[in-house]
């Protein structure tokens, strides 16, 4: 998610920060610019209108004006506001003290309910072991049911359906089944709908009314535009629910619905989905998000996830090795399956705090490939343990039996050497200056 | 849809000694209908420009210049025509991010061509999403038509490929290939579309004849991005705009046809087989003001 939101947030700052201080006028332009990004990341104008004067209180009350470090202040005054507009961390899931916990999840058309309902499985069922059990109730969209019933069958989870009855029956008949044999959490796939389609609209109240759902989640595509807070709304209207799950945020949208629906409807996001994969499930956190508009990247995230793949020891290990300049290519491709189990080398790339300018240029220029990992890898494999252990020693005739056997070019391995050496001056550099080094690149 | 200006004359006459305030007004309502910023600058410049130098006081009349300005920008490269060569099989390739509903999009131009007495072979190669063969299978059951499909996870170039040979032996008018969903960004999956459209012209010595974006019309700013890209990667022949049976107001097909020109060839607006048409600027224009 690298956009014009945070590249405008920099330029901004940037010029601000250049100046010393800030007059009046500064603040005005700092607004407009403000308003600008924030209409074309999509935030509902109303919310933006709002969002501004309460920008421009703040930044009034606290004396900005007067202040030394004016860049630092507004800052934080507009990092404060996004946060506050993104509305409360998730909560997560509290489950139903007696009997199993329903969940009913909806949505529009292509929202990514079905992926979401399996995801959503996925993470009870492997953060608390819950035996979880999922009822489809889309029986209008061809292959709906088959669709759920694949995708659970990869996560071992059951599926309930009945051909020939409403999605009402299907649903309570499913609940009843599943109270049954035991499942702690049951979860309801409906069919997408309009929000003014009155005959789904009902479908799904009356849904509700029947199974008495103990949590209730809006299924939101986080590429939606200026619509989204209608939509969070007019579902609202008809069935209240407790939280929204927002997907397609692997997408560069630059997820101004996220900003605009709390604020207007005052429910939670409460989880994200950010890829295809079955893992690509998160609980929302709004310092993440807002900081990630900041152009402050997704730091934190990253960082969570590379503690999860890189033991602390391991990292202490390579760290020594850097300081001693003993990298060599066994620690360098421990590295680099570690960055695969992270993610999509795109992905990780989003997560770091570069200014988006900066991000576009390279991304364009390295082609953010995930076969280029292979590639090294393949190159990497192809070298005896001596070699790994000691680059150094490869020479002409090395290099031509490693080209050989990996599949490669000698310029290839010529230039992988090379960037080698100097990776390993650079990190030595960097262990020297930061001291800590917990992060495997 | 819905309407993109409510209540002019209301405007008109809350902010009678504020003209800035008026056009301030419209401006919101016209960015709260997805239209970009600057797209929706243009047209109101334009606007002002004629109201004031033909002394226009009247805000029906306003409403009019906003809307010539909007069929205007519009009908950029109207046409709207799909591209059917002399030799058969006529080769169509449908992509878009996930979601935006390629596969019924693709099942109700099989049911358009077929009523038109066109011999259509439908192409599963969206080999990756659980059932989403299932789901094209069921609409050839349907309509009684031809589809070739692999295993899952197969190679979807693979399947073009069977699709394409299959299609010239049997006689086929035209392929409809179903394509997985992805992300603009996702540089792998982009390079695997086009491998997807070098399988094509090397089977039929020319380009696909119709590279279709399926584009949800309740999208905001991103679907300007996701033309760019996938324009980028593929060289689009047009827009199929679905889902215009929402309450969006479809202001982004106006920046997009101000800003890059592709055209919309097709809308949907509904989930039923014959819920599409070709798009016609002055009746899409038309109800964004009715
Ligand atoms: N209301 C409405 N729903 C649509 C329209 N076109 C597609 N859909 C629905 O959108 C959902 C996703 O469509 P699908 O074709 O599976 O999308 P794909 O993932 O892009 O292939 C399905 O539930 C479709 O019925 C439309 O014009 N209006
Ligand atoms: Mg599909």
């Amino acid at each position: 998610m690298f956009d014009t939101l945070t590249a405008r947030f920099e330029d901004l700052f940037y010029k601000i920060k250049n100046k010393g201080k800030l007059s009046p006028t500064d603040l005005d332009s700092a607004l407009r610019e403000i308003k600008l990004a924030l209409l074309e990341a999509d935030v509902n104008f109303k919310v933006v209108k709002e969002f501004l004067e309460n920008v421009k209180t703040k930044a009034t009350g606290e004396k900005i004006l007067e202040s030394i470090t004016p860049y630092q202040q507004v800052v934080k005054i507009v990092n404060e506001e996004i946060i506050k507009m993104l509305g409360p961390s998730s909560g997560g899931i509290s489950f139903s003290s007696s009997g199993p916990t329903i969940i009913m999840v909806m949505g529009l058309q292509g929202s990514g309910k079905t992926s979401s309902v399996i995801k959503l499985a996925n993470y009870i069922n492997s953060k608390f072991s819950r035996k979880v059990s999922i009822v489809a109730a889309d029986i209008y969209r061809p292959a709906a049911v088959q669709q759920l019933k694949d995708m659970a069958k990869n996560i071992n989870v059951d599926v309930f359906f009945q051909s020939g009855l409403d999605p009402v029956s299907i649903s309570s008949k499913g609940v009843e089944f599943f109270r049954k044999n035991g499942s702690d959490v049951i979860i309801i796939d409906t069919a997408g709908r309009l929000q003014i389609d009155r005959d789904m609209m009902d479908e799904i109240a009356n849904i509700r009314k029947k199974i008495n759902p103990h949590l209730i989640y809006l299924v939101l595509d986080a590429m939606t535009g200026q619509e989204a807070v209608n939509i969070a709304y007019g579902f609202n209207e008809k069935v209240e629910y407790d939280g929204i799950i927002m997907t397609k945020l692997d997408s560069d949208t630059r997820g101004g619905a996220a900003l605009s629906v709390y604020h207007v409807v005052k429910k939670p996001i409460e989880f994200i989905s950010t890829g295809e994969k079955i893992e690509d499930f998160d609980l929302f956190h709004p310092e993440r998000m807002a900081s990630r508009i900041l152009g402050m990247g997704d730091i934190l995230t990253l960082v969570e996830k590379a503690e999860e793949v890189v033991s602390e020891k391991e990292a202490k290990l390579i760290e020594e090795k850097i300081y001693k300049n003993e990298l060599n290519f066994e620690d360098f491709i421990s590295q680099l399956r570690s960055i695969k189990k992270i993610g999509s080398l795109d992905k990780i790339f989003s997560m770091i705090p570069v200014p988006a300018i900066n991000k576009n240029k390279v991304a364009g220029k390295i082609n953010l490939d995930d076969s280029y990992i292979d590639r090294i890898e393949a190159i990497i494999n192809s070298m005896t343990v001596e070699e790994r252990r000691k680059p150094h020693i490869i020479n002409g005739s090395r290099r031509k039996r490693i080209a050989k056997g990996s599949g490669s070019s000698v310029t290839e391995i010529n230039k992988l050497l090379k960037q080698f050496s100097k990776t390993r001056q650079l990190l030595k550099q960097y262990s020297g200056t930061k001291g800590k080094s917990g992060m495997p690149f | 849809m819905q309407k993109l200006i409510r209540n002019i004359n209301y405007l008109w006459n809350k902010f009678k000694n504020d003209n800035r305030l008026f056009w301030d007004e419209l401006e919101e309502q016209m960015i709260a209908g997805d239209i970009s910023i600057d797209t929706t600058a243009m047209i109101l410049d334009e606007v002002k420009k004629n109201a004031y130098s033909e002394n226009i006081n009247d805000p029906e009349r306003i409403e009019t210049l906003i809307k010539s300005e909007i069929i205007k920008i519009l009908e950029i490269n109207k046409n709207t025509e799909l591209n059917i060569p002399h030799e058969p099989p006529a080769v169509f390739l449908i992509v878009g991010v996930n979601g935006t509903g390629k596969t019924s999009s693709v099942a109700k131009l099989a049911s358009m061509f077929k009523k038109d007495g066109k011999k259509v072979l439908l192409s599963a190669a969206d080999t990756y999403r659980a059932a989403a063969v299932e789901q094209l299978q069921h609409y050839a059951e349907k309509l009684n038509l031809d589809i070739v499909y692999h295993q899952k996870f197969s190679d979807p170039g693979a399947v073009v490929y069977d699709s394409i040979e299959k299609a010239k032996a049997k006689g086929i008018d035209i392929v409809l290939i179903d394509t997985a969903g992805r992300m603009q960004t996702s540089h792998n999956l982009m390079e695997e579309l086009k491998k997807i459209k070098k399988v094509i012209s090397g089977r039929i010595n020319r380009d696909a004849d119709e590279i279709l974006l399926v584009i949800d019309s309740t999208t905001g700013q991103n679907a300007k991005k996701q033309v760019e890209l996938f324009n980028k990667s593929l060289n689009l022949t047009g827009i199929i705009l679905t889902k215009t049976d929402s309450t969006s107001k479809g202001g982004i097909v106006i920046t997009i046809k101000n800003d890059l020109k592709v055209p919309v060839k097709l809308i949907t607006s509904g989930e039923k087989l014959d819920d599409m048409s070709y798009f016609d600027a002055v009746k899409f224009t038309d109800l964004l003001f009715s």
